[in-house]
């Protein structure tokens, strides 16, 4: 049961990890998938942009939460199996006292329409910061005429026509699975 | 088995090993249990609880957090956050060492690329969605949606900076 050899030349302590994803899972309002990106891609350079893509596209496929699965992931790999649980604690447990605090406080609150107002606004720009994230995620793909059909098809289903989740998964991964194979140099 | 805390750790370490595509996916799923077949509380608690989680930081799962806190006080949302976690801890662990040995095969290679642009996808409907129900298809809260999205795309400051402006543009009443 010997932990795995940590990544090669990586300084990452499971301590920096829990601090990291802690921090993020603070101010991490509106989905924390946007942030975990900004975290370990832009701020601390943890994972190359394409890498971050692939354990999001793996973190998909796996069941439970995708910003969990890309946490235990990118924990993991920098520092084994302390940094898996170090990056859970870090994003879930802060949350978590939060929400209950703030359910009580929102309880005493809810009359008032600044705080009701408040809280519509977050959720608007939520979205804003989801779509930019899924936007940064297709500039890579951008050459790919098989990629970009696959996404759009993806989103028809999934937002236009609101298909079950399980259906896209049934019927895209064969086809998406299929267009890489053909379009394989 | 008529223990409410043992009921709904069950229940949500099932819906947990099963959501995939995330755990957002299995919120009708926990609503249906919790008010209609458990009848633990209406669907307007159940609806206030969902909007408080995505109004607070965090990842999405904490609405289990709150139904946990709702259902059985403080023991309830330890046990309701652990049983979201575990199961994905365990799988993403195994998966994550998995790729790291095979990540280099062409068959990996090529999975891979079939996945990205369905995720990618999903994140983007996700983003729709979100923008259609939060907006109430009223012009400058879609507005705000895309000058948020803007804002994340062409600078790469901290996202709190719009999340905060809309926070007080909402308080002002300007929304």
């Amino acid at each position: 049961m010997a932990d795995d050899p940590p990544v090669p030349a990586s300084p990452v302590t499971p301590l920096q990890l829990f601090v990291g994803f802690a921090t993020i899972s603070i101010v991490g309002f509106g989905g924390v998938m946007p942030w975990v990106r900004w975290l370990v891609v832009d701020r601390r350079r943890w994972c190359s942009a394409e890498e971050f893509a692939s354990l999001f596209a793996l973190a998909n496929f796996l069941p439970g939460g995708n910003v969990l699965g890309v946490s235990v992931m990118v924990g993991g790999r920098l520092a084994g199996r302390r940094g898996s649980l170090a990056a859970v604690l870090g994003l879930v447990a802060p949350a978590a006292v939060l929400v209950c605090l703030l359910a009580e406080l929102y309880r005493r609150n809810a009359h008032l329409e600044a705080v009701q107002g408040m809280v519509e606004g977050m959720g608007s720009a939520a979205a804003g910061l989801i779509a930019a994230m899924g936007l940064r995620m297709v500039w890579p793909l951008r050459k790919s005429p098989r990629a970009l059909v696959i996404v759009l098809l993806v989103v028809t289903a999934a937002a236009v026509l609101r298909l079950p989740l399980v259906w896209i998964l049934a019927t895209m991964l064969p086809a998406s699975l299929i267009a890489a194979r053909l379009t394989e140099r | 088995m008529d223990n409410p805390l043992g009921l709904l750790t069950l229940k949500i370490l099932f819906l947990s090993c099963i959501a995939v595509g995330g755990f957002i996916a299995t919120v009708p799923e926990l609503n249906r249990f919790v008010v209609h077949v458990q009848g633990w509380m209406t669907d307007g608690t159940f609806a206030t609880l969902f909007a408080l989680s995505q109004a607070s930081p965090g990842p999405n799962l904490i609405v289990a957090t709150l139904v946990g806190w709702e259902v059985a006080g403080l023991p309830g949302a330890a046990l309701a956050t652990l049983a979201t976690c575990l199961p994905t801890l365990f799988v993403a662990y195994a998966a994550m060492r998995f790729r790291t040995r095979h990540g280099q095969a062409g068959w990996f290679r090529m999975v891979e690329r079939a996945i990205l642009p369905i995720a990618v996808g999903l994140i983007l409907a996700t983003a729709g969605l979100l923008a259609a129900t939060t907006s109430g298809a009223e012009p400058r809260r879609l507005a705000l949606t895309g000058a948020a999205a803007l804002f994340l795309l062409v600078t790469r400051r901290s996202p709190l900076i719009p999340l905060a402006v809309a926070a007080a543009l909402g308080a002002a009443g300007l929304l």
